[in-house]
């Protein structure tokens, strides 16, 4: 199905069941235990071995020599591979460093190899063994010495490493109100609970994988193209994930080990990196350096804005686009973006949920919020100032749907926002000092191409399979409400089947894509499958309506299995896009405000309350919806007040590769959560109306904090995380 | 982990003698410290001894007026034990503030005591560690120190020891009651448990090859406003930056203990002495000598503001 012209009215809205808070359909099997995930497929086959990977020691240089002789003759080993033995391996096409090393290292815990063994603890022990001898290189690892040599990255379209329009630096030095600041966000992890795991099974020549991944069919290619297998050959199984947040999208050493692994051994192979693996092993969110620019007319009215972001990544990696929601967040006549490029030797730098705009937002709207003070106005009313309906470099592209505005002024009467004292330090309840701080929430809306299959039997029982991923989000309930709606069934009647490359590919898990676009395959397969039952049974398509269980036609009616009495009926299709998201600028906005106290004595950080409001087209599931913005918020709590991966820079590897070392927020951080949904449509972006959620809750919330902090302080940290030790030489005597 | 042999000791001094039988055995209690160490292989022990089976388990009184704590109490037990909560809760606030509650449902007194430091740099073997494997060198000064120690550190070592529950006991003037694997006893002051890192940062006590804890003993209660202040970047499950562990009496004076500072719960005397003229005079004293980092060098002050703030809730 082409989506090029708006959606109109169909099955969809008819709201019986999209729309509605359902409890989540995978729920009980996960709360039972009945849920399997990667490393939990033990009798898929033969009774399989378990690797367990070794990662280099050094973070770049070579390898000089690897002896295996104690660990081969270690209890149970049944094979090593490292790359001495492993055979020509390819690149995947999302991969920027290998995935085994040797005998050049890229970065620090690459894989060097993996010991397969009987048990998990023989070949754990037996790893232990290996004795590896490097020899290492110097390395660039601080991004804030390489960031003179910085580079201007290749990149197309939405991409593209500059914008300019109008005379930034004249009416930027013209402004009679100026900002001109800079921010630091640190390397973060995406610290999900379940590990990269997989299990790899062969049959001959082709390859079966059970893992735990995000985007099926990127990654099934790129297994094809690492192995030099064709992509027939290849089967990947990812029906539950026990949280990605990025760090799956891709293929990792885990999958790739337990193939060569299972290849070695003649038998199944299971790996899980351990977790100090995922911190130096896989891919994280990399630090940005930001410099932001505002230049206002004593009224508010922003005349030059621009916004200049420095990262990281290996040779071929790419930027952190920290500067994508300042092309289009606020109006301004003047602005320049543009990202640079240094070439560091620390692990692989990746997306991690709201890639670009996460860390962007955490600047950006700090940079408001000291432009509002400068200009002696409410934050929320300095940047209603400078709303735009339109693309501001494009002043022809409207947006689809913009509801900024309405977000912050229904957040501020919700909020209570009317009672924060605009004089910084002037709150003070009992040994807190309490502020509250606000901010925007941006992210846009992508649109990518996304197949389904449906399958009707005679019972009447609708069967969806998509390659289409649930990472914790709620895909099995929102496409099951989906086929539900359009078939005219009780959710009941539904079985969703995801994260197989069998079925028909769909957007997969990213990018906060996943929602609209996998349930809008799932509305083309089901408009297909309608024509197919009203065909069958004979019914003028035109005028046949599915409901409760029945297919009407003016005065008929019938059960809907009997259309699938003689044989299955199956459909398939994918939902494609014109040329909508061009014509139209397609986004999410939301504003969040924060209340927190600031211990007088300790400068200990600690949140009162939370409020997020989202206008982000059709709300799906309202109770999946909140559990991700929710989940994004608490996030965002820890890219604010503690999350950082602590650079060794001497010797270029992330020190604190634990869940002890690298914190993120726990319950007792987390006292109240508020979120609201406007009610919103967006006829642009797809039939089902909706656009993502996910990681719009995410966007602007770490410098609600920050701002936050520095209504209850005075005290204007730019450098994430927020620690006491920042505060503390500014703070007040007790 | 390497392969072990492990026994389950049936009496105390049976349990020395089988530690001090084996040249690298370690007794395990709740197992939460050194299993971790064990998989990381960190620990490597030939031999383990389970020591849960022995009859530690009990809080009872001493004739001196206080308690004896069995080495095998389990943290949660303690803390809510009303004895404990009564005339000791500085070491009930302690040990709340500390890791789970399902790990303390599992770690044990004496485990707690024995626990090792969280340098990052210790847990990486890839590292050199003076701690772990004498001689190496330490990864960590010059490196990422936010989290270690400003006081009694050496060249060889700047780790910190991660207590909450030994803070308290130091202040409380507890006694480490142990057997060894002649089946003599001896007591030795909490103050005379843990040593400095010096050059051998890898010897953490001054217990003796095999020497078995068999229980803490607390002296009669002191009095006082008892508090324990834990400061840390997220509210809950976190090891401190710097705590402060009080007990503060109607005229002023008091002891004061510091956790997150050193390689052993940190207390001056002479600087106790200085309670009754306020913060800044006893972190004065305290800190006298201090060597932080760049990193952690804001420690000097978050005691010294920690400090105040206890001072003054002491007052109420
Ligand atoms: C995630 C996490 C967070 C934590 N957070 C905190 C925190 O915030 N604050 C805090 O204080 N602690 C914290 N801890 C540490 C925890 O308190 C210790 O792991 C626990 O107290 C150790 O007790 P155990 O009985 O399990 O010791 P074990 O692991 O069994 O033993 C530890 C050591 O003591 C020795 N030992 C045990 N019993 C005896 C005995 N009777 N005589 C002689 N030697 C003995 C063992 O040989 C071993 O060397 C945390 C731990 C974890 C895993
Ligand atoms: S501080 Fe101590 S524990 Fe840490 S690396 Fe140095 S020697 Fe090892």
């Amino acid at each position: 199905m082409k989506f090029d012209t708006p959606a109109t009215t169909n099955p969809i809205d008819q709201l019986k069941i999209i729309g509605h808070a359902t409890n989540r359909i995978d729920g009980p099997l996960k709360t039972t235990g009945r849920a399997t995930y990667a490393y939990e497929w033990h009798d898929a086959g033969a009774r399989p071995a378990y690797g367990y990977v070794v990662g280099s020691a050094i973070a770049k240089g070579r390898i000089t020599s690897i002896d295996l002789s104690r660990a081969k003759a270690a209890p149970g080993v049944i094979a090593i591979v490292s790359a001495e033995n492993a055979g020509k391996l390819g690149k995947g096409k999302y991969n920027t460093a290998k995935l085994l090393g040797g005998p050049e290292i890229d970065h620090y815990h690459q894989a060097v190899a993996v010991v397969v063994a009987d048990t998990f603890e023989q070949a754990r022990a037996a790893a232990q063994l290996v004795r590896v001898d490097y020899s290492a290189e110097k390395g660039s690892f601080d991004l804030s010495a390489t960031r003179d040599g910085a580079a201007k990255p290749p990149g197309e379209g939405d991409e593209k490493a500059e914008t300019a329009v109008g005379d930034f630096a004249g009416a930027f030095a013209a402004a009679p109100v100026q900002l001109d600041a800079t921010y630091t966000t640190p390397d973060q992890s995406h610290a999900m609970m379940e590990p990269h795991a997989s299990m790899a099974a062969w049959e001959g020549d082709k390859l079966t994988l059970w893992t735990s991944n995000q985007m099926i069919a990127w990654t099934t290619g790129d297994v094809a193209k690492t192995l030099g297998l064709p992509k027939e050959n290849v089967r990947l199984v990812s029906p539950f994930i026990g949280g990605g947040f990025g760090g799956k999208l891709f293929l990792r050493s885990d999958a790739i080990l337990a193939a060569l692994g299972a290849r070695a051994a003649n038998r199944p192979v299971k790996v899980a990196l351990q977790r100090p693996l995922i911190i130096n092993n896989t891919t994280h969110r990399p630090a940005t350096i930001q410099r932001i620019r505002i230049g206002a007319t004593r009224e508010g009215k922003i005349s030059a804005i621009g916004h200049e972001s420095w990262s990281g990544n290996l040779p071929e990696g790419s930027p952190e686009t920290a500067v994508m929601q300042t092309r289009l967040l606020y109006a301004g006549e003047n602005r320049m973006t543009a990202l640079r490029l240094a070439m560091l030797d620390l692990p692989e730098g990746n997306s991690m949920r709201a890639p670009g705009e996460a860390p962007g937002m955490m600047a950006l709207e700090i940079a408001m919020d000291e432009m509002a003070e400068r200009l002696n106005l409410d934050p929320v009313e300095f940047r209603a100032r400078n709303d735009t309906q339109v693309d501001p470099e494009h002043p022809d592209r409207p947006f689809s749907q913009r509801q900024l505005v309405e977000c912050m002024r229904i957040g501020a009467e919700r909020f209570g926002w009317s009672r924060r004292n605009a004089k910084p330090g002037g709150q003070r309840d009992g040994r807190w000092l309490v502020g509250m701080g606000m901010a925007a929430a941006f992210r846009n809306n992508l649109l990518m191409k996304s197949g389904a299959r449906v399958r009707l039997d005679s019972s009447g029982t609708v069967t969806v399979e998509t390659d289409m991923t649930d990472i914790g989000t709620g895909s099995y309930t929102i496409i099951a409400q989906t086929a539900a709606e359009m078939m005219g069934l009780p959710l009941d009647k539904v079985v969703v089947r995801l994260g197989d490359s069998s079925f028909p590919v769909s957007a997969g898990s990213g990018g906060q894509f996943g929602a609209n676009n996998s349930t809008s395959g799932v509305y083309a397969a089901c408009v297909k499958l309608r024509e197919a039952v009203a065909q069958k049974l004979g019914f003028n398509s035109a005028d046949v309506s599915f409901s409760d269980g029945q297919v009407s036609s003016g005065n008929q009616s019938v059960p809907l299995g009997q259309a699938a009495a003689d044989s299955e009926l199956v459909a398939e299709d994918s939902i494609e896009y014109g040329d909508l998201a061009k014509t139209h600028q397609q986004s999410t906005f939301g504003a969040h405000f924060v209340e927190l106290g600031v211990d007088v004595a300790t400068a200990e950080i600690r949140i009162r309350r939370m409020l997020a409001v989202c206008a982000a087209g059709r709300v799906l599931n309202p109770k999946t919806a909140r559990s991700q913005v929710i989940g994004a918020m608490t996030m965002g709590v820890g890219a604010a007040l503690m999350e950082e991966l602590a650079v060794d820079k001497r010797t270029g590897f992330f020190v604190n590769h634990d869940l002890a070392g690298y914190e993120v927020p726990v319950h007792a951080d987390i006292p109240h959560q508020e979120t609201i949904f406007l009610d919103e449509t967006d006829p642009m972006s797809s039939p089902m109306k909706a656009k993502g959620i996910g990681e719009l809750g995410l966007c602007g919330v770490a410098a609600a904090l920050a701002n936050a902090v520095y209504n209850a302080t005075g005290i204007r940290v730019r450098d994430y995380p927020i620690t006491l030790d920042k505060l503390l030489h500014h703070m007040p005597d007790a | 982990m390497k392969s072990f042999t492990y026994e389950k000791a049936n009496s105390p001094a049976a349990a020395a003698a089988a530690a001090a039988g084996s040249s690298n055995a370690r007794f395990i209690a709740g197992g939460t410290n050194l299993l971790d160490l064990m998989k990381l292989e960190i620990e490597t022990p030939s031999h383990l001894i389970d020591v849960n089976g022995l009859a530690f388990d009990k809080i009872e009184p001493t004739q001196e007026g206080g308690l004896r704590i069995g080495a095998l109490v389990r943290n949660t037990a303690l803390a809510a034990d009303e004895r404990i909560r009564r005339d000791y809760g500085l070491l009930s606030r302690a040990l709340l503030s500390g890791a789970s509650g399902q790990l303390r449902n599992k770690a044990t007194t004496a485990g707690n005591l024995l626990q090792r430091t969280r340098c990052p740099y210790f847990y990486d073997t890839n590292q050199p560690c003076n701690k772990r494997t004498p001689g190496s060198g330490c990864a960590a000064i010059g490196g990422v120190t936010r989290q270690h120690a400003v006081l009694g550190s050496s060249e060889s070592c700047i780790a910190t020891h991660p207590s909450d529950m030994a803070i308290a006991m130091r202040a409380l003037d507890a006694t480490v009651e142990t057997v060894r694997p002649d089946g003599t006893t001896r007591a030795i002051p909490i103050a005379d448990l843990h040593r400095l890192p010096g050059e051998t940062p890898h010897i953490e006590t001054t217990l003796s090859a095999g020497e078995l804890i068999t229980s803490v003993t607390l002296p009669k209660p002191v009095g006082g406003t008892h508090i324990y202040r834990k400061v840390r970047d997220r509210a809950s499950y976190a090891f401190a930056l710097v705590s402060v562990g009080a007990i503060v009496q109607r005229d002023g004076t008091g002891r004061v203990a510091v956790g997150g500072v050193a390689h052993k719960p940190w207390r001056v005397e002479a600087a106790e002495a200085e309670m009754p003229r306020g913060a800044k005079a006893v972190a004065t004293r305290l800190l006298d000598g201090a060597r932080p980092t760049r990193d952690n060098s804001f420690k000097l002050a978050l005691v010294e503001r920690t400090l105040a703030a206890v001072l003054s809730e002491a007052k109420g």
